[in-house]
């Protein structure tokens, strides 16, 4: 193998420097002035996690993983994820072994941009038949093989999405769209100039035959160049159009990996953190079908991809129309192959509309209403903590209570006749200022009742408790927990019922808190568990969610309807739930009788 | 009039024709849901600030529609958005929009 080309430079290579050009300086831009807008102090955290072992490793893992090999896709669907692992590891391959192969044996081109990339034009093949020639030349067409494969299934799925697990897809924009039809077509390009050089640069077992194919009709010397000239020209083009479109997911998607490895969290809703993420998204379109409110056509356009890219345009209008339309119930964050979290971006959003309108919250400190019970011997009894929705749904308090008294546990009512909202309320809608105040108020009340374990109902508290208020060495539990361990522990003994039941996963107790396990154990015991289409994590919003500021009654009755659907596909007797919202939510639309797990367990215990 | 047996406080006297009805107009098209309510007070039985200062979404509607901005303010500013009042609301009113709405425009 030695260059045939002297100089190693031929005029076709010009598209291809002036966008790799236009694309590296653009990056570089960028790189700059999205750090401009990170906070110093995140910015010094982050330089710092770049040189912590266990991060690196974490740094390296997670790229290969989600950026490359894309595993989370794969574990939706196995042609999906090939499709997306195809293209990006195949080409991340081709790129690498290009650059070996400019080392190995023209290593005075190292470093030269268009060489690796052009590599079979400018060298010759000299017979050389040892093992570690076809060697490279095998591994170059296997994994050209394995993106061709991957961008027929991508033309493939632009007709029918449903065949790779999608039932709808996003609708590309004009810049998409101009990527997409270089990135089709960069791959075909390439093996057909590939193959037309085999004859003198080589080729394996894609290249050598479609070499002597070719020579059957056609005199391929004559196609070699514009062959060059078309693939150099496909890749300048998708370079060009690259920062305007999706595929601007490809740089930046493993920066925001080390950026959130570093710990970073969104602090301005388009600016530092955020701008990472809002351009790590692919528009892959897995939210759309995530969204619960998608169950109408009409509500397509509010889904976060739509959302995503508005906010790249700067789009205001459209912007906080989504961002106050949104339930918040976290299912497309779950689901996001990129883990762009967009419901956090959502609530910074909502706080440039809602963040500085008047709030007079002084009476929350005349308000007495620590409970008046509290002794120095509370430290044993637990707080009971029911929240605002819980006393709309008094089944719940009356039935935990009756758990309570059964099992012998001490409690202490915080908010027996009506305490403060929890917080989370106002978070959700953006005034994190009001509720910094909210959340000082109930903090001083849990620590002044000396308890050291609290129970709440409200999965909407329980939240907001665990993330943002200051409680070191309070443990906080939600019924579900406090109920299983109850159980576990022998406090309480429950009995088998002959009814099937199915269990309703709470978006702020499942997505939001990470508690699938423990209502599951405790239903089991009760009867027979039936299946809902969707669960875990993938469980769908009930559709009375507090994270929605806009959306009206009706829309969320549809959302209602469309998940009381999902629930009952296996003909359950009872739908139990564990959060008051969901149940006086479903409790309104449902056929079947919907109640609270505290009250199926108090009704069984023997 | 004086001689009628009946007057009117001048200080509580409300002359519809003075009062500026853009603000309401904005609010209504925001948020047309500020029509429907019927005042029933079921958001005021509710209310979940209410317990510790006079809150009360009924009666903030009832003075916009009557031209008394700063009380219907008062009657919103303790509010804690925690929802209990959409849950409750029998003309599904999307109550707190509404409030964050008057909150913002007035």
């Amino acid at each position: 193998m030695r260059e045939r080309i002297a100089g190693g430079y031929d005029d076709f290579v010009i598209p291809f420097m002036i966008g790799m050009c236009f694309v590296l300086i653009y990056l570089a831009v960028a790189l700059i002035r999205l750090f401009a807008h990170i906070p110093p102090k995140d910015r010094i955290k982050f330089f710092k996690s770049l040189v912590n072992p266990a991060i690196m490793w974490k740094n390296v893992k997670d790229i290969l993983f989600d950026c490359l090999l894309h595993v989370k896709i794969f574990k939706r669907n196995l042609l999906l994820g090939y499709m997306h692992a195809s293209i990006a590891f195949g080409w991340f391959m081709l790129i690498l072994i290009g650059h070996i192969e400019v080392a190995l044996y023209v290593p005075q081109r190292n470093g030269v941009l268009y060489y690796p990339v052009f590599f079979r034009y400018f060298v010759k093949f000299e017979g050389e038949t040892t093992l570690k020639g076809s060697f490279f030349f095998f591994l170059m067409d296997f994994f050209l093989l394995m993106v061709l494969t991957g961008v027929g299934l991508a033309m493939y799925k632009r007709f029918r999405s449903r065949a790779l697990g999608m039932r709808r897809t996003t609708k590309p924009c004009f810049a998409d769209r101009v990527a997409l039809a270089c990135l089709w077509s960069i791959f075909p390009l390439r093996l057909l100039a590939e193959s037309f050089t085999a004859g003198i640069a080589g080729g394996s077992f894609l290249t050598k035959p479609m070499y002597w194919l070719f020579n059957n009709f056609l005199s391929n010397d004559m196609h070699i160049l514009p062959t060059w000239w078309a693939y150099s020209t496909a890749i300048g083009l998708f370079m060009l159009a690259l920062p305007f479109s999706r595929y601007m997911h490809i740089p930046t998607e493993a920066f925001l990996i080390l950026l959130r490895n570093a710990g970073l969290k969104v602090t301005k809703p388009r600016k530092g953190f955020a701008e990472a993420e809002i351009y790590s998204c692919s528009s892959c379109g897995i939210c759309i079908d995530a969204c619960p409110m998608n169950i109408q056509k009409k509500n397509l356009p509010f889904s976060s991809v739509y959302f995503i890219r508005f906010l790249r345009r700067n789009n205001i209008k459209k912007m906080n129309q989504i961002a106050q339309k949104c339930l918040m119930c976290g299912k497309c964050v779950a689901l996001c192959p990129v883990g762009v979290e967009s419901c956090g971006i959502k609530r910074a959003q909502r706080a440039t509309i809602y963040n500085n309108i008047k709030h007079d919250y002084t009476y929350l400190h005349q308000a007495h209403h620590t409970p008046d019970n509290t002794t120095q011997e509370s430290n044993n009894k637990i707080l009971y903590f029911a929240g605002c929705m819980t006393h709309l749904t008094p089944s719940i308090i009356k039935n935990l209570t009756g758990i309570f008294e059964s099992s012998g546990t001490e409690y202490i009512f915080a908010d027996k006749d009506g305490g403060v909202c929890c917080g989370r309320p106002l978070i959700l809608a953006g005034r994190e200022d009001a509720a910094k105040e909210v959340i000082a108020r109930n903090s001083q009340m849990i620590q002044e009742s000396g308890c050291r374990k609290v129970v709440l109902s409200c999965p909407i508290c329980l939240k907001v408790l665990k993330e943002e208020y200051n409680l070191k060495g309070i443990e906080l539990l939600h019924h579900t927990q406090f109920i299983n361990t109850l159980i576990e522990e022998g406090k309480i003994k429950v009995k088998r019922g002959a009814e099937s039941l199915v269990y309703h996963n709470p978006c702020e107790l499942g997505r939001g808190c990470g508690i699938y396990k423990e209502p599951l154990n405790v239903l089991q015991q009760l009867g027979e568990l039936k299946k809902a289409e969707k669960e875990g994590k993938e469980s769908i919003c009930c559709g009375g969610s507090l994270g929605s500021i806009t959306l009206s009654y009706e829309d969320r009755g549809k959302i209602t309807q469309g998940s009381l659907d999902a629930l009952t596909v296996n003909n359950p007797d009872k739908i139990v739930t564990a959060c008051p919202l969901c149940l006086k939510t479903f409790a309104d639309k449902s056929s079947r009788p919907v109640i609270d797990i505290a009250q199926i367990v108090n009704e069984n215990i023997c | 009039m004086g001689k009628f047996g009946f007057t009117l406080n001048p200080s509580s006297r409300i002359d519809l024709d003075k009062v500026d009805r853009d603000k309401f107009n904005r609010l209504a098209e925001i948020e047309p849901d500020v029509l429907k309510c019927m005042a029933c007070g079921s958001c005021t039985a509710s209310c979940t600030a209410g317990k510790f200062v006079k809150t009360s979404m009924r009666s903030a509607i009832l003075s916009l529609q009557n031209g008394k901005e700063q009380e219907a303010l008062d009657f919103l500013k303790g509010c804690l958005l925690c929802g209990k009042c959409t849950m409750v609301c029998p003309r599904a009113i999307n109550t707190r929009h509404l409030i964050m709405s008057i909150l913002k425009i007035y």
